[in-house]
C-alpha cells in the first residue's frame, strides 16, 4: 500500500470513526453491531482503496459500507423484516431528510448522530469511568488495549466496563438522544466533564513519558471541537476548547530536558504554540460575546492572561485575581479559592495572599493536599519568613504525589533552608 | 419500558414523611395514575416484620429480618412504564421519598 492511501485510511479513522458508528447505532439500536460494522468497513477499505483508489467522499463510502455490512448481518440473524427494511432504506449522512431522528433533530437544532452518541455515552445513569470509557470506544475509536494502557487498568478490566455500560444502556433503556430542553444545560455540563477530565489526564501524564496517556489530549481536544462545532449555541463548549488549546500551547515548555515540570513563570514563552494560542484567543472571544459565561469560560479567560503575557512580569495579575474571584461564585471549591490566593499574591502582595491562605488552611477543606504548604511556603518566603517558609515546604514535600513535585519542593526548600542558615550560603 | 422503584428511607429518621408515604405519597400517586404511568405498587411493613428465605442443598432456611440489615429499609415499591430511563428517573424524582430517602430505579426482565 502507497503511504498515500495509508494515510487516507488513518486520516479517514480519525475523522469519521464517532460518525460512522453514531450513524449505525442510529440505525440498529445495537452498539456492538455498529462497532462491529465499522470496523470491517476500515478492513474494507484498507483492502479497496490501495486498488481502487481512495474515494471521493471517504466518508460516504464507508457509511456506506458499513450500512450494507449492517444489513448482512441483520438478515442472518433474521430480525424481524420491518426492521430489516427501515435500516436498509436508510440513506447516508446528508442524504437522510425522511430518516426517523428528523423530528428530534428539528427540535434541538442539530442534526448530528455524534451528539446524541456523546450524550448517551455521558449519561449520568452511568459510571463517570465508564462514561469516560465509552466516549474513548465509541466516539474516538480508541481499542479497548488503548483505553486500559490510558487508564493504567487490566485490559480485561476495562473490557467488562465497556461490556457492562453497553449492557446498561440497553438494559436500563437509556435513550439515545440528545436531552430536550430542561435536561440539556445539566447534561451538556456532564459531557464537558468528561472531555475536560480526558484532556487533564493526558495534561498531566506530560511530564512522564507514558506516550498513551499523553494522546488523551489531543483526543479530548478533537472530541471538543466536534462538540463546539456541533453546539454552536453553547458558549461552555467553545470556552473548554479555548481552555484547552490555551493550555496545550505550553505543553512544550512544561517540562525541561530531565523531565522535569517548569513554573509558569519560568517557561520558555518562545515555545509556546502560537498558533493554538491564537486560535483559542478567537474561540473565546467569540464565546464570550454571548454574555452568558460558564466556568470553562472563564477558566479559558485566565490561561488567556497567561498566553498573552510576553514575559511573565508582563501578566495582568488583577485581571487574573477578578476572574478567580468570578469564578468562585460558579465554582465555590476550595482549589479555586487557592488559586485565587496565589493570584491576589501576585496582584497585591504576599500578605494579601497569605491571609486568603491561612482563611483556607483554618477552614480544613485542603487537608492533605501539597499544594495548600506549598503556596503557603512560597507567599512566606516572598515576605522574607525564611523560617516559617521550611516549615511549610517540609510539610508539602511529605503530601506531594509526583517525583516531578517532590524535586521541585526540595529545590525551592534547599534555596530557603540557604537563607535561614545566613548570606554566606546563598552564593551557591 | 417497565421499572420498578424501590423506596428506601432510613425508617428510625422517618417521622416528618411518614404520614405522607402512607397516604398517596402526597398527590404523587394519583399524579402518575393520570399519567398513565403507575402499573401498581404498595406500602410495606417494616423490616423487623420480614422473613428472609433461602435454599440450600434441600433444606429450607429462614431468618428473622431482611437480608440485609441496614439503616435504609425498602418501604414501598411502586411499579411504573415509562419511555425510557429519562422519565423514570423524572416520575421517580417527584416521589416525596426522594427528598429524605432514596429511590432505586430497576429495569424490569422483558421479553
Amino acid at each position: 500500500m502507497t503511504p498515500a492511501v495509508e494515510a487516507a485510511v488513518a486520516g479517514a479513522f480519525r475523522e469519521e470513526w464517532g460518525q460512522i458508528v453514531a450513524t449505525l447505532i442510529g440505525m440498529t439500536g445495537d452498539w456492538d453491531l455498529a462497532e462491529e460494522c465499522a470496523q470491517d468497513a476500515f478492513a474494507q477499505a484498507l483492502e479497496r482503496w490501495p486498488r481502487d483508489g481512495v474515494p471521493r467522499r471517504p466518508g460516504a463510502w464507508l457509511t456506506t459500507t458499513a450500512r450494507n455490512r449492517a444489513v448482512d448481518r441483520l438478515r442472518r440473524q433474521a430480525v424481524g423484516a420491518a426492521k430489516l427494511r427501515e435500516v436498509a432504506m436508510m440513506a447516508g449522512p446528508g442524504e437522510a431528510d425522511d430518516a426517523p431522528d428528523d423530528r428530534e433533530a428539528a427540535v434541538s437544532g442539530v442534526r448530528d448522530d455524534r451528539l446524541r452518541l456523546l450524550f448517551t455515552c455521558c449519561h449520568p445513569a452511568l459510571a463517570f469511568e465508564a462514561q469516560v470509557a465509552l466516549t474513548l470506544r465509541t466516539l474516538a475509536g480508541l481499542t479497548t488495549a488503548e483505553i486500559a494502557r490510558a487508564f493504567l487498568v487490566p485490559e480485561p478490566t476495562m473490557s467488562r466496563r465497556l461490556v457492562r455500560a453497553k449492557q446498561k444502556i440497553r438494559n436500563a433503556g437509556i435513550p439515545y438522544r440528545v436531552p430536550p430542553a430542561h435536561l440539556l444545560p445539566e447534561r451538556t455540563t456532564a459531557v464537558l466533564g468528561v472531555l475536560y477530565l480526558l484532556f487533564n489526564e493526558g495534561y498531566a501524564a506530560s511530564a512522564g513519558g507514558d506516550l498513551a496517556r499523553q494522546g488523551l489530549s489531543g483526543e479530548a481536544i478533537r472530541l471538543a471541537r466536534v462538540l463546539a462545532g456541533l453546539m454552536p449555541d453553547e458558549p461552555e463548549a467553545a470556552g473548554l476548547l479555548a481552555l484547552m488549546l490555551l493550555h496545550d500551547a505550553r505543553r512544550a515548555s512544561r517540562v525541561d530536558d530531565a523531565g522535569d515540570l517548569v513554573t509558569l513563570e519560568r517557561q520558555d514563552r518562545a515555545r509556546w504554540d502560537a498558533g493554538e494560542i491564537a486560535e483559542g484567543l478567537e474561540l473565546l472571544d467569540a464565546a464570550l460575546r454571548r454574555r452568558r459565561p460558564g466556568p470553562y469560560q472563564i477558566q479559558a479567560a485566565i490561561a488567556a492572561c497567561h498566553a498573552s503575557a510576553t514575559e511573565a512580569a508582563d501578566t495582568d495579575w488583577a485581571q487574573i485575581a477578578a476572574l478567580y474571584g468570578r469564578l468562585i461564585l460558579l465554582v465555590p471549591s476550595p482549589v479555586v479559592r487557592l488559586n485565587r490566593a496565589v493570584a491576589v499574591g501576585m496582584a497585591e502582595g504576599p500578605t494579601a495572599g497569605l491571609e486568603l491562605v491561612e482563611e483556607l488552611a483554618t477552614s480544613g477543606a485542603l487537608t492533605g493536599y501539597h499544594l495548600l504548604p506549598a503556596t503557603r511556603a512560597d507567599l512566606l518566603r516572598r515576605l522574607g519568613r525564611y523560617d516559617e517558609a521550611a516549615v511549610a515546604y517540609r510539610e508539602a514535600l511529605d503530601l506531594a504525589a509526583t517525583d516531578a513535585e517532590r524535586r521541585y519542593l526540595a529545590r525551592r526548600l534547599a534555596e530557603t533552608a540557604g537563607l535561614v542558615e545566613g548570606p554566606r550560603q546563598t552564593g551557591r | 419500558m417497565k421499572y420498578m422503584l424501590m423506596i428506601c428511607s432510613d425508617v428510625s429518621e422517618l417521622v416528618p414523611g411518614e404520614a405522607e408515604a402512607m397516604a398517596g405519597c402526597g398527590g404523587w400517586s394519583e399524579e402518575m395514575e393520570r399519567r398513565g404511568v403507575l402499573r401498581g405498587g404498595a406500602g410495606l411493613r417494616p423490616s423487623s416484620d420480614a422473613t428472609t428465605v433461602r435454599v440450600r442443598g434441600d433444606e429450607v432456611l429462614l431468618s428473622d429480618g431482611p437480608f440485609a440489615e441496614t439503616k435504609d429499609q425498602i418501604g414501598g415499591f411502586s411499579l411504573i412504564e415509562c419511555a425510557d430511563l429519562d422519565e423514570a428517573v423524572e416520575v421517580a424524582s417527584k416521589h416525596p421519598a426522594a427528598r429524605y430517602g432514596q429511590i432505586e430505579v430497576r429495569p424490569l426482565w422483558e421479553p
